[in-house]
């Protein structure tokens, strides 16, 4: 039996399989938005440790969201109610924590299994009703969000922020895991640690483990991949807890930082989240992307939304940057998929 | 050639109806490890509702099903290939955007390490991927390769390599040439017989006599629902193969049709015309010996595009 070698395998070329890389652009944009802000608002404290820490925080925030949203969308699924999950578990902490006098991380607990339930809820209706997650996952935000602002509302007559989680038994522990800043002289934000923990855990998850070649097959083919025998359904339950348990870590996060909550915190982040994942080079229909590059499109966001407040523009500006740096994103992304059909040609 | 007493896999009077509609109607059929069986004919003959048996999707109405001689009863996919018989269908069953290696174990991943440290042993999937592959004949530098950059051809062979690496003991092959060109459709012959050199059994879905004939050491025929009847290859020349497949009255009735058509209606012979090109043909000069063979696979769509036969008021 003589062996086919086909032509097109005998050609690999280093700098094009580098460029296929879900995460090369996003890279290549954090490093292009950095020596711009470098250069522009570099004389106004962009690269103090204040700046850097200012920007990294931002990013921190919402890579925590970023990644496993990356997972899902890799996964073939949207989670929109990312943003109301936030306000949602954040608003148990604190209402548990200063309504109801509980030690806060006996209310974290119980923030962290809402989460879970959201998550689950979210699996189950996207497959059972077999509808766009789009769709279903727009109506539990609104859901979470309304009953949220309700609830909230009745419990402390009428407010929608809740202040004092301070005042909390179990705060300075929760401060010291959650909130702390490292490096000396507030520096640099714990958060930081967290999205860096999460994004080895999630590239772990994705490269190094058999649920991750399953996320990339649900993700690619559905159909294909349940008639090879992966079970579809529960890798895309558990893709849809994880962006609501990260939520909560965010809210967390926030509810100790800022020793309240608020009924609207988060907000806005199910978009965002989205972003970052696609500046990132996850693929919008799925199969395709890394948390790594998630997290580098996190930056790209958290560079640009501080760099412009640095360079003393109106602030507002930076979601006009974000949009166009959005649209690049998508138009690389789409030539870098063709590239990476052509790639070993 | 069937010395060997039991068949890999039998099936014995086997029926399937949906509803009230007589799907398959007593066929009976047997595959010996180390054959080729062949299971030809026109679309609606019931090939596919017969793999769908034989691989578990659908149970039959009525009927035997025997694997290695005992009885078995699937109630999925699964089922079937837990005891050796592995579907390779149309769609393969691969993800493009994903690696081959990635795509051979997806859902079967080789692990190693401990409780949460259980991992993906990629180096391990890689070189049984490039290990099986060889083996087929198709050697390939990046197990990394997204699926989607192979051809037709190397696609079906990664799907059979998976299914034989995966103790598959019966391959059922579901038209694995049908969108695949002249060349790539003699890549994947190869390796069915790749496949039969390694004792596997082999069921081979076409409707194609000329991929079936070379391949083939038996011939199923299947026409709406029953079998014309099996043959050996050495009882039936490629020629009657070919006229059982094309059914040749009906092509005839069917070019005397045309015919008529094309003298008497304009937009009838602008259709016509239009056939006829699609298959290379001249309109004027149509005779049936000179349609290809896959003309009759198309007869019934560019039928519908026909104006009723009936009316001579429109003649």
């Amino acid at each position: 039996m003589s062996v086919i070698t086909s032509e097109r395998m005998l050609r690999t070329n280093p700098l094009r399989r580098l460029l296929v890389r879900p995460e090369t652009g996003a890279v290549a944009g954090a490093i292009a938005v950095w020596i711009f802000f470098a250069i522009v608002a570099g004389g106004s404290g962009f690269l103090t440790s204040r700046g850097v820490s200012s920007y990294l925080s931002v990013s921190a925030e919402l890579a925590i969201q970023a990644i496993p949203v990356a997972l899902l969308m890799i996964g073939g699924e949207f989670d929109l109610s990312i943003g109301s999950t936030v306000g949602a578990t954040g608003m148990i902490i604190a209402i548990l924590s200063t309504q109801f006098g509980w030690n806060i991380w006996a209310s974290i607990v119980v923030a962290l299994i809402f989460a879970v339930l959201v998550g689950m809820l979210n699996g189950y209706l996207v497959i059972r009703t077999g509808l766009p997650s789009f769709i279903v996952t727009l109506g539990t935000a609104y859901i979470l969000l309304g009953a949220t602002t309700g609830i909230t509302s009745i419990v402390t007559n009428g407010l929608t922020v809740v202040n004092g989680i301070d005042q909390a038994p179990g705060y300075s522990s929760a401060h010291a895991i959650f909130a702390t800043a490292l490096g000396g002289g507030q520096q640099f934000p714990i958060e930081i640690l967290w999205a860096l923990a999460l994004v080895a855990l999630a590239t772990w998850l994705l490269l190094g483990t058999s649920f991750g070649n399953w996320i990339f097959g649900v993700g690619g083919d559905a159909h294909a991949a349940r008639n090879i025998g992966v079970p579809v359904t529960r890798v895309k339950i558990l893709l849809f807890i994880g962006t609501a348990v990260c939520s909560c870590l965010l809210a967390i996060i926030l509810d100790v930082k800022f020793t309240n909550a608020d009924v609207l915190r988060g907000q806005g982040n199910e978009f965002y989240a989205i972003v970052a994942a696609v500046v990132g080079g996850v693929l919008l229909t799925g199969g395709y992307g890394s948390a790594i590059g998630a997290m580098f499109g996190a930056l790209v966001f958290g560079i640009v939304e501080e760099g412009i407040v640095f360079a003393g523009v109106n602030a507002e500006w930076y979601k006009a940057v974000i949009g166009l740096i959005l649209l690049l994103a998508v138009l690389l992304n789409s030539y870098v998929r063709k590239l990476a059909m052509e790639a070993r040609r | 050639m069937n010395t060997q007493t039991l068949p890999l896999l039998e099936v014995q009077d086997v029926s399937k109806y949906f509803g009230s509609v007589i799907a398959l109607k007593d066929i009976s059929m047997k595959v010996y490890a180390g054959e080729v069986m062949c299971l030809l004919g026109d679309n609606g003959a019931g090939k596919s509702t017969l793999i769908k048996i034989l691989s578990g999707v659908h149970r039959p109405s009525e009927g035997q099903y025997l694997f290695e001689g005992k009885e078995v009863h699937f109630t999925s996919p699964r089922d079937a290939l837990n005891v050796g018989i592995a579907t390779v269908f149309q769609d393969l069953a691969m993800i493009p955007l994903m690696g081959i290696s990635r795509n051979f174990f997806l859902g079967s991943e080789p692990t190693k390490g401990w409780g949460p440290f259980r991992r993906f042993d990629v180096q391990h999937a890689n070189h049984v991927t490039r290990e099986e592959l060889s083996r087929m004949g198709v050697q390939v530098r990046d197990t990394g390769q997204p699926v989607g950059t192979l051809s037709g051809g190397e696609r079906q062979s990664v799907a059979i390599a998976r299914a034989v690496y995966f103790g598959a003991k019966v391959l059922i092959l579901d038209e694995p040439t049908a969108a695949l060109g002249v060349k790539e459709a003699g890549i994947v012959l190869r390796y069915i017989a790749q496949a039969r050199s390694r004792g596997l059994g082999v069921i081979f879905i076409t409707h194609n006599p000329h991929h079936a004939y070379p391949i083939g050491d038996y011939l199923t025929l299947l026409n709406r629902g029953r079998s014309l009847g099996t043959f050996a290859k050495s009882e039936i020349s490629r020629e009657e193969l070919t006229g059982m497949m094309a059914g040749g009255e009906a092509l005839e009735e069917l070019s005397h049709e045309l015919a008529e058509f094309a003298r008497t209606d304009e937009k009838a012979a602008a259709t016509l015309t239009e056939v006829a090109r699609e298959f290379g043909a001249e309109a004027e000069g149509l005779h049936v010996e000179q349609l290809p063979a896959k003309f009759t696979k198309s007869e019934q769509q560019y039928a519908d595009q026909l104006p009723p036969t009936d009316g001579e008021g429109k003649r």
